[in-house]
């Protein structure tokens, strides 16, 4: 991988092409051995295929529902996890409370990746994305619940006026016990 | 779960009661102790031994102390309470310190070496009169007898054990004993005295057994004035009471005889009104007139002669015996910046056994007492050294025409203390002369390394102590980052300005202030307060700070004032202001001019205020804030507190636009019968305020009430203002009051039944912490007073906040009554107290920390969370989380949060604390007898590392790092390649 980038640089003298070209007619000097076709590889019969083809979108499909609704397992984890918290600030209530809020975030990130491998243009995609948003979502939701049942978000009078300086004074007035 | 909830409990209670204190070995890194005795009154050698040479002496400050003759360090003090005067000490047996003390009625002993009392006894006598203390070499049955004169009776004490071997009383009503003499070698007591100050009295007393030998008197027709001075063990000199004729008393064999000689005959021009000096040389002594010190020398019946008339002023010290029948004594003389120390025999007025000549600070005024001793030169003639006392209480030992030592004793006696910035670091500006060098600086980070690893040698371990005490870096003469390098700037009682390096505690100048001195215009100047005048900062920095030296002259209220100005960096008297007014206040105004002068209210006794300084600048400002400046008087003997506006100008006969009328706005009338006032606090002008909210337990916010012209007044009922335990506890009540002084509103006003003063108080922020007695749980309690603005508690509107629509900041007036609330609370405190302070840190984010005076003359720290009236007995869950201590009944006293640590500072008069640079940090001066300083970090110094990081060790960690990184990469490499060519 990234380890032989070194030495494939750019200041290469030679190299040696040790791919294989058989797949790439116009570099094929040698001829195919006898009772070997290679339209047999290349050509597939259409029914056989179109079965196999349906099966596989099924599947996919299936199988990108099955994705979609995996947060929910992870949102009822992480409803107990926090419930052990408790709610007080600690290192353990913050840490879970930043991965129920990091978790949904970097899934929603990654949402097309997540999707990658049931990708097909026979597979209608949008509806297992919307409800996989809509879990992490939930799931983001239920994190910033916590960090304010924790009492770290702004959303009390006390929040903006802990740092409020002092009003000035319009009248001064100084004396006391003569000296 | 239940182990983390274990741990988290543990680590919360850890956190509730921070450990403040110090390690053995950062002791001296950033205190300084130092110590006093104050200005002797008297002082006797001890010289004649082998061993340490030594002279005890006793102060003004009541204070008996023995000082190393060699260096003047102390080697033990005793400090005697306020009513414990010292009248006479002398040295008994060659091992005993005898001090009589207390008007007389206490004697004491103590060991001359280790100074531990040896025996007390207490003397009692019909009535009060005179003490005197005599030490003789009489012996009555194996004892060497002390005699002792005092309350009308004369004692005869033995010196082992202080036991009264007999007494004789002197009843005569009329009777005032002046001398009690015992001539050497004789068996009988001579007391002579006046009686009815025109009778002239001679008792003589068997010394054996206190029996009267002898009663004689004589009447004569005038009458008799001040001292009587001792001639002879036969004869008195006095004077009368017109100050004009001189009486020469011999009562030689019991028969009284007289001369009356007038002043005016031995001396050409009128002398006018003479005293006589208290002096005890055979044959000679001396009067002082207006103009001059006159000796004057007794030969023969009573005949006199002039033998030196001094102009200058001139000091006599008492007569010391330097061999058999020899007497000799020393005169010191002013010439210039020179001072003549002269010793002379006293038979022999025309011989001198030693003139010398010392060149003496201009700075430390007169001589004002001066005591000599002898010793014996290697070539067995005899040598001197003088102990002179000077006017600003120093005391210097001379010795062969040298000034041996020299002890700043007046800082014994600090009056006012205020704090100044140094100088800021320039280049080009060499400031400091002990600058390290590299490889010094390298050196010691090397050592404090081999500290950190544990490898440092004993000697190792000492050297980076010595380094860590004698840095450089503390006492520079310039600003430092963090703020702790100041100046401290101390007024004491005898009218010196002394300035003092925060660092390592050094003098960096001193100045006997000329506007303080005694002049023609000024009789008696006493100086009574400091004031910041000039602390220049932003646009006036190549300006030298000022301070304000505010002085009166005579201790009368309707004295004419004197106000002087003093560079801080130079200690330069810069200008000075003998006023035509009186001082009864100074008030500094939150103005200042354009060269960063504080603008000063000072207000007469007739209740005109006049304002300084006289610039048509300073007018100017103070014109457009002229209707909002109010002031108020305290009137603590009337019971009447008063407020007033200024009126237009003064309507005096001459116009002066800087004066103003007062106009009297309201008072309030304590009843006389049944409340005096007996304590005030104010909040500290300079003390800042982070901020207006105190927030509370499930996000609630109070708002503090904040206000810089808010006065705490205690009084007690007037039986109770006398000692604790005067009066019973239903005779006796505290009542408190927090009062608006603009407007003259209580805001609050609490009675503590049964309760007696003295009380301490300290007003800071929104909240009043005072100290009492309480009379029926005879203990010491302390309460709280918190006090809350509940008129602003309705801004709750996030979303107002958000936006800043709100008018929590807007300046806010004395007169729009905001509705207050207060919570309080009590709690029993084991100490009385002598001061009490609060941290001051720059910003007033810091938590803060009350600095207790104990009684112990040690200083506390106790944290403010424990004199919180929030406090209940089970705090919930939420309120503990915000640091509610559980409510106990009395204040805890943590042994490690003594800020003075092992040390005393003696007679602690009070605490000063003043604001670092750095947040953290409070600079804390605590001034009595002696002198303490420290920093002091109410929540440890979260914003700085400490002293004894390593930064050594950080930059090798880091160097080590980097170099690991580089070889483990580079091995990688080559690992990598080999596996590829595999």
């Amino acid at each position: 991988m990234e380890k032989g980038k070194g030495v494939m640089g750019a200041g290469r003298r030679w190299a040696v092409d040790f791919s294989d070209n058989s797949t790439a007619p116009s570099s094929r000097d040698i001829p195919d051995p006898p009772g070997f076709t290679r339209a047999s590889v290349d050509q597939d019969d259409s029914a056989v295929s179109r079965q196999k083809n349906d099966a596989e979108a099924n599947w996919k499909a299936q199988k990108a529902w099955e994705v979609a609704q995996a947060p929910f397992k992870n949102l009822l984890m992480m409803g107990f996890m926090m419930w052990m918290a408790g709610s007080t600030v600690h290192l353990f209530s913050i840490g879970i409370t930043f991965s129920a809020l990091w978790q949904p975030i970097s899934a929603l990130q990654g949402v097309g990746k997540v999707f990658e491998p049931y990708k097909d243009n026979k597979v209608d995609l949008l509806g297992p994305k919307l409800l996989f948003i809509a879990l992490n979502l939930g799931g983001l939701a239920l994190g910033v619940w916590k960090l304010n049942t924790l009492g770290l978000l702004p959303t009390h009078a006390s929040d903006w006026v802990s740092s409020l300086s002092p009003a000035q004074e319009v009248e001064y007035s100084g004396g006391g016990i003569p000296l | 779960m239940a182990i983390m909830s274990f741990i988290f409990v543990f680590f919360f209670l850890s956190s509730l009661q921070p450990i403040l204190s110090l390690y053995e070995d950062q002791v001296g890194l950033m205190d300084w102790h130092q110590q006093y005795i104050g200005k002797v009154k008297q002082a006797v050698f001890h010289t004649h031994k082998t061993g340490r040479k030594r002279v005890v002496a006793s102060t003004e400050q009541n204070i008996i102390a023995t000082l190393d003759l060699r260096r003047g360090e102390i080697f033990w003090r005793h400090v005697l309470g306020p009513n414990d005067v010292v009248d006479g000490i002398d040295i008994a047996l060659g091992k005993y310190v005898i001090t009589l003390s207390s008007g007389g009625s206490i004697l004491r002993a103590w060991n001359l070496p280790d100074g531990q009392m040896v025996w007390e006894s207490s003397l009692h006598g019909p009535k009060h009169s005179k003490s005197l203390l005599i030490t003789t070499n009489l012996i009555i049955e194996k004892d060497n007898v002390l005699i002792v004169f005092s309350n009308g009776r004369l004692n005869a004490v033995s010196c082992i054990d202080g036991e009264v071997l007999w007494k004789r009383d002197f009843e005569e009503e009329s009777l005032e004993v002046q001398q009690v003499i015992q001539p050497a070698g004789s068996g009988f007591i001579y007391v002579v005295g006046f009686a009815a100050s025109s009778q002239f009295e001679m008792y003589k007393i068997n010394a054996k057994n206190g029996e009267l030998l002898k009663h004689e008197s004589t009447v004569f027709s005038g009458r008799f004035s001040g001292e009587v001075s001792l001639v002879s063990s036969e004869t008195v000199v006095a004077l009368d009471s017109t100050g004009s004729i001189l009486l020469t008393i011999s009562f030689h064999n019991g028969k009284i005889s007289s001369q009356q000689t007038p002043v005016s005959n031995l001396l050409e021009d009128s002398p006018g009104l003479a005293v006589i000096i208290h002096s005890s040389i055979t044959g000679i002594f001396a009067i002082k007139t207006d103009a001059a010190t006159i000796f004057i020398r007794v030969i023969g019946e009573g005949k006199l002669e002039v033998v030196e008339k001094t102009n200058h002023e001139t000091v006599v010290s008492d007569a010391l015996s330097i061999s058999e029948g020899q007497q000799a004594f020393a005169l010191v003389q002013h010439a210039g910046s020179n001072i003549h120390l002269t010793v002379k025999p006293a038979h022999n007025w025309d011989s001198n056994l030693l003139k010398e000549r010392i060149k003496m600070d201009q700075q430390r005024g007169f001589v004002h007492k001066v005591f000599i001793n002898n010793y014996i030169r290697t070539d067995r003639s005899h040598g001197f050294r003088a102990l002179i006392v000077m006017e600003d209480h120093s005391l210097l030992l001379l010795q062969q025409g040298a000034i041996v030592w020299s002890r700043e004793d007046g800082l014994a006696s600090i009056i006012d203390v205020t704090t100044s910035e140094l100088p800021v670091e320039k280049a080009g500006v060499s400031v400091a002369k002990v600058e390290l060098n590299l490889f010094e600086w390298l050196k010691g980070h090397v050592l404090k390394l081999k500290g950190t690893l544990m490898l440092a040698t004993p000697e190792d371990i000492a050297a980076i102590q010595y380094m860590r005490l004698k840095s450089s870096e503390k006492s520079k003469m310039t600003r430092d980052h963090n703020g702790f390098r100041k100046l401290l700037i101390a007024l004491t009682r005898a009218g010196k300005l002394f300035a003092l390096h925060t660092g390592d505690g050094r003098i960096v100048w001193s100045n006997l202030l000329q506007s303080l001195h005694k002049s023609e215009s000024c009789r008696q100047p006493i100086g009574l307060n400091l004031y910041q005048w000039q602390v220049p900062h932003h646009h006036a920095l190549d300006e030298n700070p000022s301070v304000l030296v505010v002085g009166r002259c005579g201790p009368s209220s309707d004295a004419l004032g004197v106000l002087s100005l003093v560079d801080s960096y130079t200690g330069k008297e810069f200008s000075s202001l003998c006023l035509v007014h009186s001082v009864a206040q100074v008030i500094p105004l939150p103005y200042t001019d354009s060269t960063e002068q504080r603008l000063h209210l000072l207000i007469d006794a007739d209740k005109h205020a006049h304002l300084y300084p006289k610039t048509p600048e300073a007018i100017d400002i103070f014109q457009s804030e002229f209707s909002n400046v109010y002031w108020y008087s305290v009137d603590d003997d009337n019971g009447i507190i008063k407020g007033y506006a200024l009126k237009t100008k003064c309507s005096g006969i001459v116009a002066d636009e800087f004066c103003f009328d007062s106009r009297e706005l309201w008072s309030i009338v304590l009843p006389s019968e049944s409340e005096k006032i007996i304590t005030t606090a104010t909040r500290k002008l300079n003390e800042a305020v982070h901020t207006q909210a105190k927030l509370i337990a499930d996000q609630e916010v109070m708002y503090k009430y904040i206000s810089s012209n808010l006065l705490f007044v205690a009084t007690v009922a007037p039986k109770a203002s006398g000692e604790i335990g005067s009066v019973t506890p239903e005779e006796s009540w505290l009542v408190v009051y927090l009062i608006d002084t603009v407007t003259g509103r209580v805001l609050h006003r609490m009675t503590h039944h049964g309760s007696q003063g003295p009380v301490q108080a300290v007003l800071s922020e929104n909240w009043v912490v005072y100290h009492y007695f309480n009379l029926r749980a005879h203990r010491y309690e302390m309460s709280v007073i918190e006090i809350y603005d509940q008129s602003r508690a309705d801004n709750k509107d996030v979303w107002k906040l958000v936006v800043g629509n709100h008018n929590l900041t807007s300046p806010v007036s004395s007169y729009s009554r905001a509705e207050v609330i207060t919570k309080s609370q009590s709690y029993f405190f084991t100490h009385s107290l002598k001061a009490i302070a609060v941290t001051l840190t720059v910003k007033g984010i810091t938590s803060k920390q009350l600095l207790i005076g104990t009684i112990g003359d040690q200083v506390l720290a106790l944290d403010k969370r424990f004199l919180d009236p929030r406090r209940s007995v089970n705090p919930t869950q939420a309120e503990r989380e915000e640091g509610i201590i559980p409510l106990t009944d009395s204040l805890p006293i943590i042994p490690q949060s003594y800020i003075t640590h092992s040390l005393r500072v003696e007679g602690l008069q009070s605490i000063i604390t003043v604001a670092a640079k750095l947040e953290s940090t409070t600079l804390v001066f605590a001034h009595g007898l002696d002198l303490f300083f420290t920093h002091y970090a109410p929540s440890r110094t979260y914003d700085s590392l400490t002293e004894d990081f390593s930064y050594a060790l950080l930059l090798i960690t880091i160097v080590a790092l980097v170099a690991a990184i580089f070889v483990t990469w580079i091995l990688s490499q080559r690992k990598e390649l080999q596996d590829r060519w595999r």
